[in-house]
């Protein structure tokens, strides 16, 4: 269920990146965007019976984990993902102070 | 009405997406995956696990079997701080001022917190072999403990100079226990140092080592950022 | 199995009511904070996919730095509109 939510939020992003104008709101929809490609990621290695993959001694056996190496993955991706996020700010906040507006068609008229 | 079609639109890339989940038979079923003919079962695997010496396998895969990745990423979130730093650089400039008079309580109650927040971040540091955590969280709360410091006061500005050579110092010192690996072992990244007993706070080899590092140098970058955000071009 | 689907339900289909809210809505400060809100929430979606790690990395930067940094943006424009 969680999975079909994931997908859902990753189209929603996009669409909100083609349909919206203004830059900050782009930027907010690739966030709600990012948000859903890392869970879905993190679902594609879970296992209803799994637990944590944090082992409390090495003699136990049996146990049955969930995949640990999609959760690496994200671990870097949401730091990336600030990264990214701070630039394109940047770069909006540039533009403000250049044309007065976040809108992208108030900037096409003054130029 | 042409929004109204957009959504429709991308509604329906949706559902293809999500019938085409169902119909592969490549793809695993939610919920159900089986990790023997995974790469993640040689990360589970004991043998492998008391070599290591690591009790949280995500820090293990992060640090240990994928440490090049990391250090490609921690260049990354280097090159996006030098960008942000490149496009606020102003002649003359000012702190932003949050038009409010910060009161006595607030002044000194905020960097009695900043410790507390200070000593949580150390702890997961410091743990992140043994307990969810690590070098990436811990150092985005030592750029939150900053941060409350500069909404506090009004006037503050830390010392920006100092985040740049400690962020110098860490990524110099993670490249520099790479290469040693390199003349002491056989490969770059690769743990000299003797990996203990699983579950113990000295353990791992040189896991935690890098993760303070790692720590240190997002806290300080993440930092730098934050004030660059909080500067603007001094009106004459 | 059963109770993880339903709460996994009613948490899938809050975020995406967030998500549609934050994307339609007219001003910026109110899109920005659901998007916190909605970084909140998948937060709650990690832990139940046995995730510790991502989840307090999320609830550091996701909800905390993110949205900190969009509202200074917005802080500092506004304040050169008064002008």
């Amino acid at each position: 269920m969680i999975q079909y939510a994931a997908i859902l939020l990753f189209v929603l992003g996009l669409y909100g990146i083609f349909i919206s104008t203004n830059t900050i709101k782009m930027l907010v929809s690739l966030n709600i965007l990012e948000i859903g490609l890392n869970i879905f990621i993190i679902s594609i290695g879970f296992n209803y019976q799994g637990i944590a993959p944090i082992l409390s001694s090495v003699s136990d056996t049996g146990l049955i984990y969930v995949d640990p190496l999609p959760q690496a993955l994200v671990l870097t991706a949401i730091v990336i993902g600030v990264g990214t996020t701070a630039l394109g700010l940047a770069f909006a906040k540039s533009i403000y102070q250049k044309y007065q507006s976040f809108d992208l068609n108030d900037m096409e008229e003054s130029l | 009405m042409k929004k109204l079609f957009g959504l429709i639109l991308f509604m329906g890339l949706g559902v293809l997406i999500i019938l085409a989940l169902n119909n592969t038979i490549s793809f695993p079923k939610f919920g159900s995956v089986d990790l023997s003919d995974r790469v993640a079962d040689a990360y589970l695997d004991n043998d492998n696990v008391s070599e290591v010496g690591s009790a949280n396998i995500v820090t293990a895969i992060v640090v240990g079997y994928r440490g090049f990745d990391t250090l490609g990423e921690v260049t990354v979130l280097f090159i996006s701080a030098l960008g942000v730093a490149f496009l606020f650089s102003f002649k003359k400039e000012k702190r932003l001022d949050l038009k409010f008079k910060p009161n006595f309580m607030l002044k000194h109650g905020s960097k009695l917190l900043f410790g507390i927040m200070l000593v949580v971040s150390l702890y997961i540091i410091t743990h992140g072999h043994l307990t969810p955590g690590g070098g990436f969280p811990g150092g985005a709360i030592i750029a939150s403990g900053v941060l409350l410091l500069y909404l506090a006061d009004d006037k503050f500005r830390s010392n920006i100079k100092g985040f740049k050579v400690l962020e110098g110092v860490a990524g110099s010192l993670f490249v520099i226990i790479g290469l040693l690996g390199l003349i002491l072992a056989t490969s770059f990244l690769e743990n000299f140092i003797a990996s203990g007993t699983v579950g113990q706070l000295l353990s791992a080899g040189i896991i935690p080592i890098i993760y303070v590092l790692i720590g240190l140098k997002v806290g300080s970058e993440i930092a730098s950022v934050v004030d660059n955000f909080l500067t603007e071009e001094e009106s004459a | 199995m059963l109770w993880f689907d339903i709460i996994s339900g009613i948490v899938g289909g809050l975020m995406l009511i967030l998500a549609f809210l934050a994307i339609n809505s007219k001003k910026l400060i109110n899109s920005v904070l659901l998007l916190s809100g909605l970084s909140m929430l998948a937060v709650v979606a990690f832990v139940m996919l046995k995730a510790p790690d991502v989840a307090i990395t999320e609830a550091v930067i996701g909800s905390g730095l993110v949205t900190s940094l969009f509202v200074f943006t917005l802080l500092s424009t506004r304040k050169e509109a008064k002008k």
